[in-house]
């Protein structure tokens, strides 16, 4: 197709595949090109296979792609594991003649002997990925200068930089480019022309995550390295202190979660990230900021799971337990991105939302949302408006002791405020030390309105109800999701989390094919919308759930809510859905 | 803002009372707290106790300061996450030995290596207090308890040891029968510019009564101790039988909550625009 094409690199991971589909992606991109990357890892440090996919549109794409038109495979591996997902009719398979020689069946074959050139006409064979990359180029695009111009600013920046191999990477691009264009006959029709350039930035979920906790005012984080949130910990580490922000890696996730909690109790808005191991280490002191009424995010970047799982693989497995975890009745919001720009501001929303509601919120990625790189409009990246806790004394919103603010001396009944006052929204105002005189203690014991140790069966009711109270509230405050697709559906899709590109693409394919589809997505799960939720069900004949897991934890959830029956389509072997699988997924209920 | 005078240990005393049991050791830990205290004239709105679980993690409530009841064993993080965040403030923790010794043990050699200013007060009763008496990580070997009932099967901790292998900067032992001293040396804890760890005896008379034999062996720490010395500490740690009471060793160095601020001080309000650049 024209200007649309899908490569693929398979290799050994520490060969530079990563690498150098990263600099592929970041040349299309800054060359004017939309761009989504998809990638697996392997869970070792050195070795082990890996895949990069970078999607390449001068439309927007939503989705990682049904196929790869392009296989490039760096090993006969690489072939084995990816040649099931190249293109049928007319997929170009490009190989190393010296590697391997595949049973072409369908495809067109381009064989260029890359470790010949880069051991030959190079004379340095770590200059293989950027032979890869000039023949790229000269097969499809993007031209050379591009690629060189990334690769150039990414050595600058790079320790192991040095003028002789900035030169030996830019010999490999032109031998190559000059080996394709000579020695193949181009066969296939893809081919990436000159487009106009837009303001975009490239960047992947963690980055967007980070950029979205500066622009919350992130005051304090704490965390512990684990795959795949460590990048949100490295990304604070360096640019909070730049900020006038703190920064302490725990000892544990226990440990995260709880300083989190002291440092959001001195004021400072705080979070921690963590991945399922983690997070379920800090079920207990999420009910601690629940009933002590401390706001907290924290991102749970969802891997394969259970126990250790999965570390480098994509589920959407952690809703249930994000809905439910810690003991006893215990309200928490939940916010779940959608793709890179949400993972910007919907963390605002959700810091905002836990200084609002004083409650810990959830923000639940994955992994492929956390390593996927998207090119994004920079104007989904603007300033955003930061809300912080009502603080006692303010807008006239006081407990009992209103006395306290206006400046004079406080009597002995009136430095206890309470700090737990019942209100109809069920927040109280609240205060941070040294901000007054008025002081009170946090506790995870059930307390009265002044925070103190309270057994009472009415207190326990009343409080009880004040903080759910604060969950009806939000669920009244908080934006709605839009449906997607036709007003007059038939068949309709609910789904979660990083999915949406792919959903929605299947929706636009299957309307394309003049079936009647609209689509919901959800990006708050606690408190859910439920009049948007309702309403969508009721105006469809059939939902269809599709859910990277097991179980159905969305379909789970909505069936037992609103008694919905949906055809569940579950896919769980760590790696997300396409649009065609979703899209087949409709045509069979047709 | 407006600000109460309080001048005296009583203006440090919440309208909460205490849920100890008369004659707990705890009365006295929490008289020095309000001593110590008001010895220093500390803006109870600029002063937080920290506490996890047990008998003793409920003094917060009995103090007219800021207060954080937290989870059991979590106390230390808890103080240090505040302290990072607002190192203007006095943080002070408070626990026992189940809290402080065996569910947060590990929070505690980190805390000793970040040397985040913030005190600890270790009430050590040597016994489960809240849960009616089974055996702790400072019981001694053999303790016979309903929890260890053929006698206890392990060794008995040494918290002064253990702070000092550490490399605490601050190691202290205090008496719950010794109030005044005790104030003292909580009121030196404060001050200390780092991580302070006070390790009190004080007795649980429901569960383990171990007050009268402490009155007779507890010893003062002999006025000549150089307490630079970590050395000498630690010997002076090893005498159990007649333990010593007073200030082990004292060291001034780097605190990660100033090194942290001091890192921060070049701030420049963050600006999304700049910062996407780096995209681009």
């Amino acid at each position: 197709m024209e200007n649309e094409v899908t490569i693929r690199i398979g290799g050994e991971s520490g060969e530079g595949t990563i690498s150098g589909g990263d600099i592929l992606a970041l040349a299309a991109a800054r060359w004017g090109y939309h761009v989504y990357t998809f990638r697996t890892f392997p869970a070792e440090i050195l070795g082990g296979p890996c895949m990069f996919q970078v999607r390449i549109s001068d439309k927007p794409v939503k989705s990682m792609g049904d196929f790869a038109d392009v296989l490039i495979c760096l090993n006969k591996e690489a072939f084995d594991r990816n040649v099931s997902d190249l293109r049928r009719h007319g997929g170009v398979l490009i190989y190393d003649p010296s590697d391997f020689t595949p049973d072409a069946g369908d495809f067109i074959t381009y064989p260029i002997p890359f470790n010949d050139l880069a051991r030959k006409e190079v004379q340095l064979f770590q200059t293989k990925n950027m032979v890869m990359l000039g023949a790229i180029s000269g097969l499809f695009g993007p031209p050379v200068e591009a690629i060189a111009q990334v690769v150039e600013s990414k050595l600058s920046k790079s320790r192991k930089s040095n003028p002789i191999l900035m030169e030996k990477n830019m010999l490999a691009l032109e031998v190559a480019k000059k080996y394709v264009t000579e020695q193949l006959t181009k066969r296939d029709p893809h081919r990436l022309g000159a487009v106009e350039k837009a303001d975009r930035v490239i960047l992947n979920g963690n980055q967007a995550v980070v950029a979205g906790a500066l622009a919350s005012h992130v005051g304090f984080f704490a965390g512990y390295p684990i795959t795949p949130a460590s990048d949100i910990m490295e990304g604070l580490a360096k640019e909070l202190p730049q900020v006038g922000g703190t920064f302490l890696q725990a000892e544990d996730e226990i440990a995260a979660i709880t300083s989190v909690l002291g440092a959001s109790f001195g004021g400072a808005r705080s979070m921690t990230a963590t991945s399922g191991p983690g997070f379920s280490l800090m079920s207990e002191a999420l009910g601690f900021a629940s009933m002590a009424e401390i706001p907290a995010v924290i991102v749970d970047a969802q891997r394969a799971g259970p126990s250790t799982g999965m570390p480098t693989k994509m589920e959407q497995s952690d809703l249930s337990f994000a809905l439910s975890m810690s003991h006893g009745d215990t309200p928490r919001m939940v916010v779940a991105p959608a793709n890179v720009a949400d993972c910007y501001s919907l963390m605002v929303l959700a810091f905002n939302m836990a200084e609002r509601y004083q409650m810990p919120v959830i923000f639940l990625t994955d992994q492929s949302l956390t390593a996927r790189v998207e090119s994004v409009d920079h104007s989904a990246f603007r300033p955003l408006e930061i809300e912080e806790r009502i603080k006692f004394g303010q807008n006239g919103v006081n407990g009992h002791a209103s006395a306290a603010s206006n400046g004079h001396a406080l009597s002995e009944e009136e430095h206890v405020f309470a700090r737990y006052a019942y209100t109809a929204s069920g927040v109280s105002p609240t205060t941070t030390p040294g901000a007054g005189a008025m002081t009170y203690v946090a506790t995870g014991l059930e307390h009265d309105i002044y925070g103190h140790p309270n057994y009472e069966p009415e207190d326990h009711t009343a409080m009880m109800e004040k903080r759910f109270r604060k969950l009806a509230t939000a669920a009244e405050e908080l934006p709605k999701p839009q449906r997607y697709g036709d007003e007059d559906a038939t068949i309709g899709i609910i789904g979660w989390g990083s999915t949406e590109g792919a959903i929605q693409e299947a929706v636009d394919s299957a309307r394309a094919k003049g079936y009647r589809v609209a689509s919901l997505h959800p990006k708050i799960l606690s408190p859910l919308p439920d009049r948007a939720i309702r309403e969508f069900i009721r105006s469809v004949q059939t939902v269809i759930i599709p859910e990277c897991n097991y179980s159905g934890q969305l379909a789970n959830l909505l069936g037992a809510k609103y008694g919905l029956q949906a055809i569940r389509v579950n896919k769980f072997g760590g790696i997300p859905f396409t649009a065609g699988e979703i899209l087949r997924a409709i045509e069979e209920v047709s | 803002m407006s600000q109460v005078m309080t001048l005296t240990p009583k203006d440090y005393k919440s309208e909460v009372k205490p849920t100890w049991c008369p004659g707990c050791g705890d009365f006295g830990v929490l008289n020095a707290i309000y001593n110590s205290m008001a010895g220093m004239k500390l803006a109870p709105d600029q002063t937080v106790v920290v506490s996890g679980i047990g008998c003793s993690s409920r003094l917060p409530h009995f103090v007219q300061t800021f207060g954080f009841h937290s989870l059991h064993g979590r106390a230390l993080p808890v103080a240090q996450g505040l302290k990072m965040a607002r190192p203007d403030l006095t943080v002070v923790a408070v626990g026992g030995d189940g809290d402080l010794f065996s569910i947060g043990a590990g929070h505690l050699i980190h805390a000793a290596l970040r040397n985040i200013d913030i005190t600890v007060v270790a009430m050590d009763n040597e016994t489960y207090g809240l849960t009616k008496g089974q055996t702790s990580p400072t019981s001694p070997t053999g303790h016979t308890t309903k929890s260890t009932p053929y006698g206890l099967l392990a060794s008995q901790f040494n918290p002064i040891a253990t702070a000092l292998s550490l490399n605490v900067s601050f190691v202290a032992r205090g008496f719950s029968s010794k109030p005044k001293e005790l104030a003292a040396l909580v009121e030196q804890g404060i001050k200390h510019k780092g991580f302070s760890f006070i390790h009190v005896l004080s007795p649980c008379p429901t569960f383990y009564n171990t007050m009268d034999v402490w009155k007779t062996t507890v010893t003062p720490i002999p006025a000549d101790h150089d307490t630079r010395n970590r050395f000498k500490a630690m010997e002076l740690s090893m005498e159990t039988e007649k333990p010593f009471v007073g200030l082990f060793y004292q060291e001034e160095r780097q605190t990660m909550d100033a090194a942290a601020h001091q890192l921060a001080q070049q701030t420049k309000p963050f600006d999304i625009n700049t910062y996407m650049k780096r995209f681009t």
